[in-house]
């Protein structure tokens, strides 16, 4: 898929248009993963619009992002960065294979205490 | 009162006593809760995509429910709550959603977003209230001091979820002082506990809230009180302070919690 088609399948999933972001760092200074992040969630929406998807599916960034919904409250503009992270993750989770969790590695994470809210929640955003 | 009821998966397995002291208290506040027939589970995290549907459906199904029965649907549960209030919103204003959805659900009568989705805590503050609350409760918790903490399914989007002011939020500090205790506001009550992250990154969901708990602790909380089993699992994790479900302290001021113990250690 060329980088083009890949930002338009982005916008696509995530109904976001990054062209209203005016770079005020809100998203970045509200995220309580940024320190865990390699792109972060300000940068997401410039690699959006430069067509750089591939950076963003490769990053590290897809896995830290807890949809807190912090950046997507306080943007000023309404550009929702956890939206655009989201619709990455789906890009990589809906290919064959290529789920973030399987249910092979489900035992050894299991404790006494876990609850099923956090298994169902974590497929869903680990997999198709 | 009557409403329908939906519990979510966690409320029959882990979190049972969430569900039980709520029901008992309920019950003492003269509001019938009645659980909706074969109800599916939520999924725990609203799909964000614009073009997620069949995901979307189990929501759906329970509000279609509730709607032909005439009756508001309550949740208890925050992470339903959030999953089942947005999915609403989409069968109310979102045209392609609402069209696709109902294409696959064949209902005799399209849904379009008509039921009304409380949190018990919106029934307590919105159609109980909180000073009839008070006038109810036998057994204060005087001189207890209690953290809320939200977390972020409650509050955020607070477009979509209208629940409260999601910087500012008071209806659970309303709430503590409606069973007579004391509410001790807190910088991290509206921070996120990790979430689904501590399924496989432990340590960061632990640092996530060892500083939420240092941050009540520093506040002068004895104790924490959440609606959601995910914050639960994550904060105890912690173990800083103890936590509470809200309907456990809910049941013990209104006198009945005695009556749900036996049942939730069974």
């Amino acid at each position: 898929m060329s980088s083009n088609k890949q930002a338009e399948q982005i916008k696509e999933i995530s109904g976001v248009n990054p062209l209203k972001c005016m770079k005020c760092g809100k998203c970045s200074a509200s995220c309580p993963s940024y320190n865990e992040m390699d792109i972060k969630p300000h940068q997401f929406v410039s690699y959006v619009v430069n067509e750089d998807i591939e950076s963003l599916v490769n990053s590290k960034s897809l896995w830290k992002c807890l949809s807190c919904f912090a950046c997507v409250e306080r943007c000023p503009r309404d550009v929702k960065p956890g939206k655009l992270i989201d619709a990455a993750r789906q890009m990589v989770v809906r290919q064959r294979e290529q789920d973030y969790l399987s249910p092979n590695e489900i035992p050894e994470l299991l404790d006494p205490d876990l609850p099923q809210q956090l298994l169902v929640s974590a497929f869903r955003r680990y997999r198709r | 009162m009557k409403y329908s009821y939906y519990p979510g998966c966690t409320l029959r397995t882990k979190a049972v006593d969430l569900d039980l002291y709520a029901r008992a208290s309920a019950k003492a506040l003269g509001i019938e809760l009645e659980e909706i027939e074969e109800w599916q589970c939520c999924g725990g995290v609203y799909p964000l995509g614009t073009d997620e549907i069949g995901s979307k459906l189990s929501s759906v199904r329970a509000l279609n429910a509730a709607k032909e029965k005439g009756q508001a649907l309550v949740t208890m549960c925050s992470a339903c709550h959030h999953v089942i209030k947005r999915v609403n919103d989409d069968m109310k204003n979102v045209d392609d959603i609402r069209t696709r959805a109902n294409n696959y659900m064949e209902l005799d009568e399209p849904y379009t977003g008509e039921t009304e989705v409380l949190h018990f805590l919106e029934v307590l503050r919105d159609k109980v209230g909180f000073d009839t609350l008070k006038e109810k409760v036998t057994n204060p918790l005087t001189g207890k001091k209690i953290g809320a903490y939200y977390g972020c399914l409650l509050l955020r989007p607070s477009k979509l979820l209208s629940f409260d002011d999601p910087e500012n939020p008071t209806i659970i500090e309303d709430f503590i002082r409606a069973i007579g205790a004391e509410p001790v506001i807190y910088p991290y009550r509206n921070e996120c506990c990790g979430g689904y992250i501590s399924l496989k990154e432990k340590e960061m969901a632990e640092s996530m809230c060892d500083k939420i708990m240092d941050s009540a602790e520093g506040f002068g909380a004895e104790m924490l009180i959440t609606a959601c089993p995910l914050c639960m699992y994550n904060l105890n994790k912690s173990g800083k302070l103890p936590v509470y479900y809200f309907t456990e302290l809910l049941a013990e001021a209104l006198g009945v919690r005695g009556e749900c113990k036996e049942e939730v250690q069974a």
